[in-house]
């Protein structure tokens, strides 16, 4: 069976993998054997190789190093590309995140390959599907040149467990200077929360400029925890000053794809539209009962958020 | 210093767009043709560090004859000159020909810092800067919320899920600002004005060098086999809430089982 190389986003806590990693994973599995890539500091396939083996993936490549995440992005596309030129992979998946999307492209360089990012499914023939145009419109498309390297696009795929060996093979690392040219001082975590990662979460509640003011996001807050879900925030509410912009969901901020989207006080404007359109229920709470953002809703209540959101995060809670 | 700003004419973000079935490209008549949002804040950025360390913004870009008004815009905020790669055979790049064009112009033209968008909302790839860090062999510092530079070092804070990475790197570099970096300025009248007697170099890809069976539609290395409309929502249920709005979405996401 084909050889598919999967980059494995490591858990940043170090607890092991990302959900992205599993969704993959499943997605990689379409296109034939995933052999899962850990490239991080010494101790993370160790981590890692648990969740690995759990869902599929039949080899596990260890590219360990002290200094790897000193660096940024060229490493890992380094080892990647050396992988590439040793097994001849049938294609090769990454998470779709900011850095998955630079190591793709950077890999598609050195392999004079073509890439695809945030493909949300990959067929056997290897025909991607794309969202473009705020989720406006469903692109099939295909790499024509080179091995297929494809960015997975987060919560668009259902990780499937499918127990397979996860055989660890030591890849030697020894990093060109190229690879070393932009150096990772710090990692700054600013927002500590309890709540789930805004692109990872199944379920998220975002407010707009409806909710007034800083203070009053704390209702927003309030519902998202009775769900266990992420906090986001339309670019009206970041603008004025609500909520912080890492919050941001639309087509300058997050791209989101949750079970469940409640979108509290938002009009859904194309600006939001963008950030959340693939998600596959969504709510809708807005007095004017014209908001476009009711186009798109599933459900809908017409009311005032500060009667409704409160009422519903009580009756949420008393479900428990 | 000499900065080089790159710029991307995109379909309005705020309008319909599509594709077009002719060819499966970005149709660029569907919608108003603007100066990719983000792209503003690197050219602020730009004409800031110009304004702290002296030296010249020029603007670099790719396009079809309408990507003069983008450069437009850039000159009139004030950057001081342009290239414009200009060429029928550029039609229906993929990222990697793009990133090969826009690094051979970089090849022609000296520069110390080079400054893009973190993203297009065309394309929305947000691998430029790393395909041409890779292709140049310069630091890549992507996705800035802030940038510094001094002493012939870059210094950026990328902005990251939560918080940042402190990025770090020697000039010549490549930086990508996101829309948390600054506050562009308007372009003024003055600025409109003296635009239209700033130099443009229209370059072709003869005079880049590159062939132009190597560029194109027909040799992208990545096809749009077809596209289609997101098939319209069923209609949705919207209930005006009359005290019992909440219960009627609680009981909602009961049956969707969520709660």
């Amino acid at each position: 069976m084909a050889e598919v190389l999967v980059l494995v986003e490591l858990d940043p806590t170090g607890s092991g993998v990302r959900k992205t990693t599993l969704e993959a994973l499943t997605a990689a599995r379409a296109l034939g054997e995933p052999s899962a890539v850990v490239v991080g500091a010494p101790g993370s396939a160790a981590a890692a190789h648990d969740a690995l083996a759990e869902y599929g993936a039949a080899k596990v490549y260890v590219a360990e190093s002290e200094e790897i995440d000193s660096y940024l992005v060229a490493p890992k596309a380094e080892v990647l590309a050396q992988l590439v030129a040793s097994v001849s992979p049938a294609a090769v998946v990454i998470p779709s995140s900011a850095e998955g999307k630079e190591v793709a492209g950077r890999l598609a360089v050195k392999t004079g390959s073509g890439f695809l990012t945030d493909v949300t499914e990959i067929a056997p023939d290897g025909t991607a599907t794309q969202v473009a145009f705020a989720g406006a419109t469903i692109v099939h498309s295909k790499v024509t040149v080179g091995t297929p390297i494809y960015t997975v696009r987060g919560n668009s795929v259902t990780p499937e467990p499918a127990p397979a060996a996860a055989a660890e093979e030591p890849v030697a690392v020894t990093l060109s200077d190229a690879a070393k040219l932009t150096r990772v001082v710090d990692r700054v975590v600013e927002q500590k929360s309890s709540r789930p990662e805004l692109t990872e979460a199944s379920i998220v509640v975002s407010g707009g400029r409806g909710v007034a003011s800083a203070e009053n996001f704390a209702i927003i807050e309030a519902l998202a925890d009775s769900l266990g879900a992420a906090v986001g925030a339309s670019r009206a509410a970041v603008d004025s000053g609500y909520y912080p912009h890492t919050f941001q969901v639309g087509q300058t901020g997050k791209t989101v794809s949750p079970q469940l989207y409640i979108a509290v006080g938002i009009s859904g404007a194309i600006q939001h539209r963008a950030g959340m359109q693939t998600s596959k229920t969504i709510v809708a709470i807005n007095k004017d009962p014209e908001a476009p953002i009711f186009e798109l809703a599933d459900f809908g209540v017409v009311g005032d958020l500060n009667t409704v959101v409160p009422q519903a995060t009580e009756q949420i809670t008393a479900r428990r | 210093m000499n900065i080089v700003v790159l710029v991307k004419q995109v379909p309005d973000s705020g309008s319909e767009r599509s594709l077009d079935p002719a060819d499966n490209t970005v149709a660029r008549g569907s919608a108003d043709n603007v100066v990719n949002e983000i792209d503003e804040y690197a050219i602020e950025e730009a004409l800031t560090l110009k304004e702290a360390h002296g030296g010249e913004v020029t603007v670099l870009t790719v396009g079809p004859d309408s990507a003069a008004d983008a450069i437009r815009k850039a000159l009139s905020m004030g950057a001081d000159k342009a290239v414009h790669v200009v060429d029928d055979a550029i039609h229906g790049a993929c990222a990697p020909q793009t990133s090969a064009i826009l690094a051979a112009a970089l090849g022609q033209l000296e520069y110390d810092i080079v400054i893009s968008g973190a993203e297009s909302t065309d394309g929305q790839l947000s691998v430029m800067p790393a395909l041409l860090a890779e292709r140049l062999g310069i630091p890549q510092l992507s996705g800035a919320r802030k940038l510094t530079v001094e002493g012939g070092v870059a210094r950026v804070e990328r902005q990251t899920d939560g918080g940042y990475w402190a990025l770090e790197a020697p000039l010549p570099a490549i930086v990508s600002t996101w829309d948390t970096i600054n506050e562009p300025r308007y372009p003024s009248f003055k600025g409109i004005m003296a635009a239209k007697k700033k130099p443009v170099t229209k370059l072709t890809l003869a005079d880049l060098g590159i062939d132009p069976a190597t560029v194109g539609l027909a040799t992208a290395t990545s096809q749009v086999l077809d596209f289609a409309g997101r098939p319209p929502k069923g209609e949705g249920v919207k209930v005006p809430d009359e005290g019992d709005g909440a219960a009627k979405l609680v009981d909602y996401l009961a049956s969707q089982k969520i709660v």
